[in-house]
């Protein structure tokens, strides 16, 4: 069969299953845009080519399948690296196919041109120019496939405009599909090694204050089932990152929370103390880990991970595991079965309720007369008001910790985030492409001020394709964490950090977007605007919840210092626990 | 801390479009000098042979070696131990060879097994390929008389052979990018 090089690129698109893809089109990819028209594909015209990045991502986290943005040569390719750079640090499996100019003009500085092969070749997993229309499928398959297994991530694939040009002879190509993948330097490993599998059920059984350090590896591996049956097995506690949170459930009475610089003072300690960390799936990021020389100086650790350059990358482990989470931790089930008993762990359990009960998160809503509005409140009560299986989207800073501590993640892929990059902007677009995923649930973007001004527009998108997403914007009217930072650590000069809770006017930008805006300022009025909201489904809502702009992320240990330092709150100063 | 020492990799890529830059690129983001790099297709030629010469500490090399062995495109990566490796390079230079000093030079390309492969009015052109430290040592030598231009190539290496009791020669090189 005959094709040109455009409909080839978008059966091919078809042929790997996609359904849906966002995208913008201009000049050097208009060619593939015309077979979109006849093909099943829906495709999501995104105002700025970052949301299409973002919400490709947002696609992926929510469903587990590769997300697909496309976008033209030039400056559409460049609004997304952004996306492509956080995709690469969170590990989330999307193609973008960028158009390039024709392939004799590639290297003139031709108009929109861009070397985005260059550009991004160190924040995607993998990228590749196609130089022949004969090419397309087979790169397109390769593309799928290195995005999607071993440690998932972003893959770019540039088309010169010629070969996919009908009016141009470079275009025609024979059609085919590969049967099979051929990339000699690309074998990851899924299977863990046996005897290091041993040795972790050994150091297990010999463990007396073990904590599972679960990172976003088990929700790429799917291997939330698997790490609950090992958590249950073995009676350990599990803390989970920022990147893992929903990966084990908060109401499981083994299931400590999120450690880290915002973490809670349970998860942080019980890992401080431990005498084994079992890291499955996890990097010993540095928000995680504070001071590395001080992280869990008695702990051994046995570290799992698909990705051989994370073993060893921080923290030496003790017990270094390549492989797959799912296939590692099923493993590690039938060895520590057949071990037999576990120690007792009473004292360490103990100990780790004693830290719950005495240092719980916490913080004040008052109902007087002037008492302002906390974002914590407005939090739990859009946890409370909410389906418990709602995805929760977010922004990144303080609306972010906020959310990450105070909703209760019970089901896996509920929490989608932007953890290594620390986008801002990421909500509402990642919460559009979760949605266009699960279109039968409630997903809710809880964005910062700040964050929401930088990608608002997309709601445009939204209200055009119909994706009925809810956004609540914590709104303190200033870059709160860095204000935050700023109010501990440089002496209280704020600079450059006000906002204004009312310019813009975000009720009336909702609404002119095609949204319904709602303003909320009092915590009487929040509970009956998060029902009014979920009862809406037809279009998008925000709801600008006017937030008290002193209220700080606790607790906090401060960046570079020990995690034996926790500072739980205000009273503390810096001083730390 | 441990002084730096020079490591030779050698890199088994797919002889693609961009692999050396993806290859240098992984150096540099890190601020690693690379000391000398050569490449050429090898036997197979699907493949090509990337030989790296870095100056670095061992620990932060790992990394760098792990990171190249994610690379799409790199199918093996061997650290060749200088003490077990054969390592050669090949020099062309151009010296000056007045009529009073061309019989020491020429003398001195005899002693060093070089080449003469240019002849000029009162200048030499001269090959000279053997192990990096003999190319060192000629260039000093060479330096009295006045270079005018040097080119080498940077280095290439293979392990050296081990002969087991069956006499078969096994390969000292040792792979990388494997964990556990």
């Amino acid at each position: 069969m005959k094709l040109n090089g455009g409909q080839a690129l978008i059966k091919s698109l078809e042929m790997e299953g996609v359904e849906v893809m966002f995208g913008l089109p201009g000049g050097a990819i208009l060619p593939v845009y015309d077979p979109i028209i006849d093909s099943p594909i829906r495709h999501i015209l995104v105002r700025h080519e970052q949301g299409a990045g973002h919400m490709a991502e947002g696609y992926a986290h929510a469903t587990g399948r590769p997300g697909v943005a496309m976008v033209t040569s030039g400056p559409g390719a460049t609004n997304i690296v952004t996306p492509l750079a956080d995709a690469m640090m969170d590990s989330i499996p999307i193609v973008v196919i960028t158009g390039q100019v024709p392939s004799a003009a590639i290297g003139t500085d031709a108009f929109q041109e861009c070397d985005i092969i260059g550009v991004t070749r160190s924040i995607t997993k993998h990228n590749e120019l196609i130089t022949s229309a004969q090419d397309i499928p087979r790169v397109i398959h390769e593309a799928f496939h290195i995005a999607t297994t071993g440690r998932p991530g972003p893959v770019l694939v540039d088309i010169p405009k010629d070969i996919v040009d009908p009016n141009n002879p470079n275009s025609a190509m024979d059609w085919y599909w590969p049967d099979s993948i051929d990339l000699p330097g690309y074998k990851p490993t899924v299977k863990g090694h046996p005897r290091m599998i041993r040795e972790a059920a050994k150091l297990i059984a010999e463990s007396r204050r073990p904590v599972i350090y679960a990172g976003g590896g088990i929700l790429k591996a799917r291997a939330a089932e698997a790490l609950r049956e090992l958590a249950e097995l073995t009676g350990i506690s599990v803390v989970t990152t920022l990147m893992a949170r929903g990966a084990f459930p908060d109401s499981h009475p083994l299931c400590l929370g999120m450690p880290g610089m915002h973490g809670n003072y349970t998860a942080i300690t019980s890992m401080q103390e431990s005498d084994l960390l079992i890291a499955l799936g996890s990097r010993f990021d540095d928000r995680v880990t504070g001071k590395v020389g001080a992280f869990a100086p008695g702990a051994k650790i046995i570290h799992v991970d698909v990705d051989p350059a994370e073993l060893g990358k921080v923290r030496r482990p003790d017990v270094p595991i390549v492989g797959d989470c799912q296939s590692v931790i099923v493993e590690l089930i039938r060895e520590v079965r057949e071990l037999g008993a576990q120690p007792d762990r009473a004292e360490w359990d103990a100990q780790l309720k004693a830290w719950q009960a005495q240092f719980p998160l916490h913080y004040d809503q008052g109902w007087g007369e002037g008492d302002a509005l906390k974002p914590q409140f407005c939090i739990e009560q859009l946890r409370d008001g909410s389906p418990e299986d709602t995805i929760v989207v977010s922004g990144v800073g303080q609306h972010q910790m906020w959310s990450s501590q105070f909703w209760r993640f019970n089901h896996p892929y509920t929490w989608i985030n932007s953890g290594g990059l620390g986008t801002m902007g990421f909500a509402v677009p990642a919460a559009i492409g979760a949605k266009v995923g699960m279109p039968g649930r409630t997903v809710w973007a809880i964005d910062g001020d700040g964050c929401f001004q930088m990608t608002a527009q997309e709601l445009v998108t939204a209200s055009a394709e119909r994706i009925p997403v809810k956004v609540a914007i914590l709104n303190n009217a200033y870059l709160g964490m860095v204000r935050q930072w700023q109010e501990l650590f440089y002496e209280e000069r704020y600079s450059e950090v006000y906002l204004s809770p009312d310019l813009p006017d975000y009720k009336m930008w909702a609404e002119a977007m095609g949204c319904v805006g709602m303003r909320v300022e009092h915590p009487d009025e929040v509970a009956p605007a998060i029902e009014k909201a979920n009862a809406i489904d037809d279009r998008p809502v925000v709801i600008d919840f006017r937030v008290d702009w002193t209220e700080k992320v606790y607790p906090m240990v401060a960046a570079g210092t020990s995690n034996s330092n926790v500072i739980l709150g205000p009273e503390m100063g810096q001083g730390g626990h | 801390m441990a002084a730096p020492r020079h490591h030779i990799l050698s890199v088994l890529v797919e002889n693609k479009a961009g692999v050396l830059a993806r290859v240098s690129s992984l150096f540099a983001r890190r601020g690693f000098n690379i000391y000398s790099l050569a490449v050429a297709p090898t036997d197979d030629d699907r493949f090509s042979r990337i030989t790296i010469v870095v100056d670095v500490e061992s620990t932060p090399l790992e990394q760098v070696t792990k990171q190249l062995f994610k690379l799409i495109n790199v199918v093996k990566i061997s650290e060749l131990d200088p003490a077990s490796a054969v390592e050669r390079e090949m020099m062309i230079l151009t010296v000056k060879a007045e009529p009073g000093t061309r019989g020491q030079v020429i003398e001195l390309v005899d002693v060093f097994q070089g080449r003469i492969v240019d002849v000029g009015h009162d200048e030499l052109t001269i090959e000279l390929a053997g192990p990096p430290s003999k190319l060192d040592d000629f260039e000093d030598l060479m330096r009295a008389y006045g270079i005018v231009a040097l080119q080498r190539t940077g280095r290439v290496a293979l392990p050296k052979l081990e002969r087991t009791a069956h006499g078969l020669p096994k390969s000292g090189m040792r792979p990388l990018g494997k964990v556990g």
